[in-house]
């Protein structure tokens, strides 16, 4: 792909690359689905010492673009990182022997098709974006090739992620993620595009270092238990200590307070590259970590307070993403909420709340990967991707705004998705311990997030009559990812009760020996409202009474149709209508602030309560 | 454990019992002024004489999301009579909500449009208090199912006292009451005219006069359950709840929007919390 400089090529390359994935993906699901766990086994020594060596040559490179840009927070962090991964590769590398590197479960393949199709379609829609968004940007240099080379490495290093068992294997591709996501988000080259990638870097090597601490403690003082599944079936007293501290890997990479800016500055990348950051790679694998460790942090004082942090960060981005009218942060906020509900079920660790916590990582990378392709395709048109910039969007571009429709109502109306899971997540922490904090925690985040939702969509569905049609230059590839991805989320939303019993139930079954559940009822009337929500758009077909059109009121004030009028003086004036982001109570940088303190504050305590179960007791 | 009986029941029977309320409501309402007002078959008439008249439009897709709106209201209100779980009766009342409130931007008018942002803000105001009540009444039944709870045998108002007053403060927002009838009102003196209704006029308004009395009868439901191991004592309660909002409309002004989400979240915050966390500490939870 480096090589294919032709756009023809290219576009064939990625095209079958992408089906291939996304069919090898579903060819795991038919064959593997009910085989519950398997584990793999290889001689890890050749191929550990081949990552060893890449990690020393990326490591190399980091320390490199540290030393050019004059990053000394890199540059400190990669030469900690690398003495520590060289003190463990000369005292303990040889002691460590991991009977199976690799394994494939349900919760596996779930995330294996979350990355195969979504982030194919992503990079299929990527072909038509990218296109047009160097005939934008003429003064940007065209590195396409690199750009499409470092998404599918990026995708290849989730797909190690979730199916490696080997620690050392996670932390290796816990790394690529890193570094292929620095590389996405400085892709521009601009100031802002480089400074952003650096956040994005230092605060993922931080989760970095912890996770190799980690490594080292599990080496010296847990016997060398180096296996995902051996790690889990330790006691807790054991490993607890380096279970947190990736954790807090997790933390960083799922970009929860105090993270999240990085997240939030990694909009200045092109919108395939959020789509991707933000939906099935990068964040994901730190939730995908923490919802794999839960077992460990069920019923700890550290579990606790980890899901406390995820509840704190929900209300937080949640009060944020009010304040934010550019439409691409309100998505990074709503992203930073969401990941910090899975983080809050994860922390809480039963089997109700990873339930919750599964269903939350499936709808949300659905509905979000579609959100970030429609605006990245609206903001072309319309050369911008401010909400209020939307105004009207059915009129101009109506496929595209109903597009946007189904992904915001995925987000936060029932019977979609997102409110299945909250659903969930809510029943998950009403009978757990300190339950009740959690609860009254989501009652407030969710008020919030139906805030700045339904206004967005009240923006776009707007009726402004006689505008002009902005959707005919569309790039067929965006039409194939935005409708597949459309239709995926009405789809899951039907068979997602399939989806646990095949899928979630049986990995709960394995991991906890017992599952959980939505009743059957509520089930069959989410369904016949599924039904109602798909048939009712088609009563505007139906013929109605002979009816008149009127402009809207006035105050008496005489007006024609695109609402302008004859002010003082008689000059025309336009009305123009604006969202309330009563930013005094929501403002970000206030509120961020406050979140930064308290997490931080909450880390620690996190930390210390770790040390003070796994050592002293 | 769903009731078809009461499903169609509360679809047959709620626009008379809620039209009766709204009408006993304005002759009440009335008396309170000194008026004599007029009979409490009033709305019928009204909803019957909008019905007539002409329809006009802001633009087509209106009539679309009023019809929504109306049918998942009655949706709503039919779950929660068939006895199913209150958490999806919640969720399918927001979704009804924002029907109206899409209907409202539609229309791409100044006045609805207003309308329509505190709309937003009063639903994010009464969310929270709304849910966490679902919780605590789960937390002392252990079930969601409105069935379950209805027939639980002690009052639920004394475990759930706090809650209980704080249903009562979000109720007023429910049911459009002064003070905090800031998105529409029933009265002729809104400041933004009539909100997020403004541009529904004839047989569409009168939809949407309909629905607000099926959801009139689906929050005293709502009230009704505190009070469900006596349904004597419990029909008194709910005339009485009533009654009070009645009050509270006629003797106060309206507020601005920031003090209406600011002290329902605080009451919501404290009754709240301080309720379930007495819950859970003498062991229900």
């Amino acid at each position: 792909m480096l090589l294919a400089r032709k756009e023809q090529e290219r576009n064939w390359i990625v095209k079958l690359s992408a089906l291939g994935i996304g069919a090898v993906t579903v060819m795991l699901l038919v064959i593997l689905g009910d085989k519950g766990t398997i584990y793999y086994s290889f001689s890890a020594e050749s191929i550990g010492f081949l990552m060893f060596f890449i990690e020393m040559v990326i490591a190399v490179f980091i320390l490199y673009l540290g030393i050019k840009y004059k990053n000394y927070l890199v540059i400190s962090l990669i030469l900690i990182q690398s003495a520590l991964m060289l003190y463990f590769e000369v005292f303990y590398a040889h002691t460590i022997d991991v009977k199976y590197s690799l394994f494939i479960d349900q919760f596996s393949i779930i995330m294996a098709l979350i990355i195969g199709i979504i982030g194919s379609l992503i990079c299929v829609y990527a072909l038509g974006y990218m296109k047009d968004f160097h005939e934008h940007h003429k003064e940007l240099p065209d590195r396409r090739n690199i750009f499409f080379f470092v998404m599918f490495v990026f995708i290849s290093a989730m797909f190690g992620l979730v199916f490696s068992n080997n620690l050392l294997w996670v932390l290796f591709f816990w790394e690529i993620t890193t570094l292929c996501s620095f590389l996405l988000i400085g892709y521009t080259k601009t100031e802002e595009a480089t400074n952003n990638a650096f956040t994005a870097l230092w605060m993922n090597m931080l989760g970095g270092v912890a996770f190799v601490v980690a490594i080292l403690y599990l080496a010296s003082q847990a016997g060398g238990v180096m296996g995902l599944g051996e790690v889990l079936v330790s006691g807790k007293a054991i490993v607890l200590i380096p279970v947190v501290l990736i954790g807090f890997a997790g933390l960083t990479k799922a970009a929860q307070l105090p993270f999240s800016s990085w997240l939030v500055g990694a909009m200045v990348a092109p919108t395939p590259v959020s789509a991707l950051l933000h939906s099935s790679t990068m964040v994901k694998a730190g939730v995908y970590i923490l919802v794999r460790l839960a077992p460990i942090f069920q019923a700890t004082f550290s579990g606790y307070v980890l899901a406390f942090i995820g509840a704190l960060t929900f209300l937080l981005a949640s009060a944020i993403a009010i304040s934010q009218s550019n439409a691409k942060r309100v998505l990074a906020y709503s992203t930073i909420a969401n990941l910090g509900l899975i983080v809050a079920c994860a922390g809480i660790g039963t089997s109700e709340a990873i339930w919750a916590a599964v269903l939350l990582i499936i709808f949300h990378a659905i509905s979000k990967s579609l959100l970030f392709l429609s605006v990245g395709t609206v903001e072309h048109r319309i050369e911008s991707r401010d909400i209020e910039d939307m105004n009207g969007l059915i009129a101009r571009m109506p496929k595209i705004a109903a597009v946007m429709v189904i992904g915001i109502a995925g987000m936060f109306l029932a019977p979609f998705g997102m409110l299945i899971s909250k659903w969930a997540a809510i029943q998950a922490f009403i009978d757990a311990p300190f339950g009740f904090i959690f609860v009254i925690i989501i009652a407030f985040g969710s008020a919030l997030t139906l805030f700045f939702w339904a206004k967005w969509m009240g923006r776009l569905l707007v009726i402004i009559p006689k505008q002009e049609n902005l959707e005919k230059s569309i790039d067929s590839n965006i039409w194939i990812a935005l409708i597949s991805l459309a239709g995926l989320t009405a789809i899951t939303c039907f068979i997602f009760p399939v989806i646990s019993s095949t899928l979630i139930e049986p990995f709960l079954l394995q991991t906890y020996g017992s599952a959980a559940g939505l009743s059957q009822d509520n089930i069959i009337i989410m369904i016949m409202m599924l039904f109602m929500i798909v048939l009712l758009p088609l009563s505007i077909l139906l013929p109605s009474r002979k009816h008149r059109h009127l402009t809207p009121y006035m105050g008496g004030m005489t007006t024609n149709a695109d609402m302008s009028y004859y002010g003082a003086i008689g000059l025309k004036r336009e009305m123009k209508l604006s969202n309330y982001y009563i930013s005094p109570w929501f403002g970000e940088v206030k509120l961020q602030t406050l979140g930064i303190y308290i997490c931080t504050g909450l880390i620690g305590i996190m930390f210390v309560m770790a040390a003070y179960a796994g050592v002293i007791i | 454990m769903i009731s078809i009986v009461g499903f169609i029941a509360f679809i047959l029977l709620a626009p008379v019992i809620g039209g009766l309320v709204s009408g006993i409501d304005r002759k009440i309402t009335a008396h309170m002024q000194g008026r004599v007002g007029p009979s409490i078959l009033q709305p019928f008439y009204d909803v019957g004489k909008l019905f007539e008249k002409e329809m006009t439009v802001a633009n087509d897709t209106q009539r679309f999301y009023v019809i929504s709106y109306f049918i998942f209201m009655v949706f709503t209100g039919a779950l929660f009579f068939a006895g199913g779980d209150i958490l999806l009766v919640i969720f399918a009342l927001t979704l009804a909500q924002i029907f109206l409130v899409l209907g409202a931007y539609s229309a791409n008018s100044p006045y609805s449009h207003v309308g329509a942002e505190r709309e937003l803000i009063q639903i994010m105001s009464y969310e929270p208090m709304v849910i966490l009540a679902a919780v605590g009444m789960y937390v002392v039944t252990k079930s969601f199912n409105v069935g379950t709870i209805v027939s639980y045998t002690q009052p639920l108002v004394l475990f759930l006292p706090g809650i209980f007053i704080g249903f009562i403060y979000i109720l007023t927002i429910k049911l459009r009451k002064s003070p905090f009838d800031i998105s529409t009102s029933h009265h002729a003196h809104q400041e933004i005219v009539k909100g997020v209704t403004t541009e529904f006029s004839g047989p569409t308004l009168g939809l949407v006069e309909v629905t607000h009395w099926y959801e009139t009868v689906l929050l005293l439901g709502f009230v009704y359950l505190f009070f469900a191991f006596n349904p004597v004592i419990a029909i008194i309660a709910v005339i009485l709840v009533y009654i009070l909002e009645l009050l509270i409309d006629n003797a106060s002004a309206r507020v601005k929007w920031q003090l209406a989400m600011k002290s329902s979240w605080g009451i919501a915050a404290i009754v709240g919390v301080v309720n379930l966390a007495v819950l859970y500490y003498i062991g229900m939870g």
